[in-house]
């Protein structure tokens, strides 16, 4: 694991894994609009960093520029690009057109509005039953007993894999994103998730079942099916991409819950104000932040980039900025212009966002109804993770 | 008044249809289309208005007043 130096100054030598970075980013991006907005840092390999909602969508947007062939914020790891175990990376998120065109087309429907509307009763049932788990004891862990639990069951039931094997899959998930930094506990979520997704896709060819793993064993691209390694790619995507972020979005929302309870009364005492919430702590809260490969020499708002430098997509700091919302630092809970990219924008949108958004709406409204007023313990710390995908990994709370 | 749906611009954010599916549908693959011929009845232009401020990517325009 690199030892980092504290950060002197964050235009040139910025660190997403620095620990006052993890937590409490904003101060840092309300600086850099102002003084840097697009800023650098020589650290692990180097990398731009874009802080404004008119740097970052303009870069979203130019793919010919900005490339997804690397889209890992820690390098090397899952932007290692093709390699022996994930031959063509992650597609589509990984991938330009049009490798991206083709494989996103597979997944689209997996996640769109009527499907992810028939998954909303399991995962009302599924929040229900890990509120029983806890509710008779006054108090949880927001994070680790309940926000982490959901996305995992959920994207598990869409794979057709056990969701028994709940926390293996988060954990390894947690190796290659959160801790990225380790480059053992890296390599281990990385093989992990690719031998048993590569026994499962094995275990399909034989005997399909009404899954994406099945589908995309058994599907065709230019009348040739998919070889092992695409359907290995696309599938491991959606594991990593399903767990971590979604679960980050619904902790911060549980911990700005659990701080300002003047918000939790309110969501109680209008519950139709809840998905004009949801959008608002999406903005506030946004978890990811993806990284894009210069193709070619270029010239970035006076900032010379080369070819085959690292940009940070810093979609949170975009979704702060102070010249495209107002009181952008505020949580706004009846915000009704909210143009914010919390799951990017251009061609690489999240292909999950529906169930993003439906899984972040059940979970609040769940715990609203069962445990309308709940407060951080005083004894105990709240802890949160950082890099790719920033969000609380421990909020105990009282209620 | 009468909107439109540039499908070049769309990317499947989904915010139109969340906001007035009265107004807007979405297919399998995200991409997004107006009802109908894109007139708004007068009592749904509020939405109209909403849809076009929250997409992400500017996809929704307005063609006739």
């Amino acid at each position: 694991m690199e030892r980092a130096e504290p950060v002197a100054d964050w235009a040139t030598d910025f660190d997403v894994m620095d620990p006052a970075y993890v937590a409490d980013p904003f101060p840092i991006w309300d600086d850099l609009r102002v003084s840097c907005p697009v800023a650098h840092t020589d650290r692990r390999n180097g990398a731009w960093l874009l802080t404004t909602y008119a740097d970052v969508t303009d870069a979203a947007h130019d793919i010919a520029t900005f490339s997804s062939r690397k889209i890992g914020v820690i390098p090397p790891g899952n932007d290692e690009g093709p390699g022996l175990a994930l031959p063509y990376g992650l597609p589509p998120i990984s991938a330009d057109p049009p490798l991206h065109t083709w494989t996103r087309r597979l997944l689209l429907p997996w996640f769109s509005n009527r499907r992810v509307a028939s998954l909303e009763p399991m995962t009302s049932q599924l929040c229900n039953q890990l509120i029983d788990g806890f509710i008779g004891t006054g108090h949880a862990d927001a994070a680790a007993d309940y926000a982490q639990q959901i996305p995992v069951r959920v994207i598990a039931n869409t794979l057709g894999v056990p969701d028994t094997l709940a926390d293996t899959f988060t954990g390894w998930v947690r190796d290659v994103l959160e801790f990225a930094d380790d480059p053992e506990r890296r390599s281990r979520g990385r093989h992990g998730i690719v031998n048993y997704l590569l026994e499962e896709i094995e275990r399909r060819k034989a005997d399909p079942q009404d899954d994406l793993i099945s589908t995309l064993v058994h599907t065709r691209h230019d009348d040739e099916p998919l070889d092992d390694g695409m359907v290995l790619g696309i599938a491991s995507l959606v594991l990593i991409a399903g767990i971590d972020t979604t679960w980050s979005a619904i902790g911060s929302t549980l911990w700005h819950l659990a701080t300002h309870p003047e918000h939790s009364e309110q969501l109680v005492a209008e519950p139709a104000l809840l998905p004009t919430a949801v959008e608002e702590f999406l903005r506030a809260y946004s978890p990811v932040t993806m990284a894009r490969v210069v193709t070619a020499d270029t010239e970035f708002h006076g900032c010379p980039m080369r070819a085959g430098d690292k940009v940070l997509m810093n979609f949170p700091a975009a979704n702060r900025d102070p010249e495209m919302f107002e009181r952008a630092d505020e949580v706004v809970l009846d915000r009704a212009i909210n143009r914010h990219v919390a799951f990017g924008a251009g061609i690489h949108r999240c292909a999950g966002s529906n169930l993003a958004r439906m899984e972040l709406t059940i979970a609040v409204q769940t715990w609203l109804n069962r445990i309308p007023s709940f407060q951080l313990a005083d004894d105990q710390d709240v802890t949160w993770a950082g890099g790719q995908v920033r969000g609380p990994r421990s909020i105990p709370v009282t209620f | 008044m009468k909107i439109a749906v540039n499908a070049d611009k769309c990317q499947g954010h989904a915010r139109c249809y969340a906001l007035s599916p009265e107004l807007f549908n979405v297919d399998d693959y995200g991409q997004s289309s107006v009802n109908g011929d894109g007139t708004v009845p007068p009592d749904l232009e509020n939405k109209a208005q909403l849809a076009i401020a929250n997409c992400p990517e500017n996809a929704i325009t307005i063609t006739t007043d």
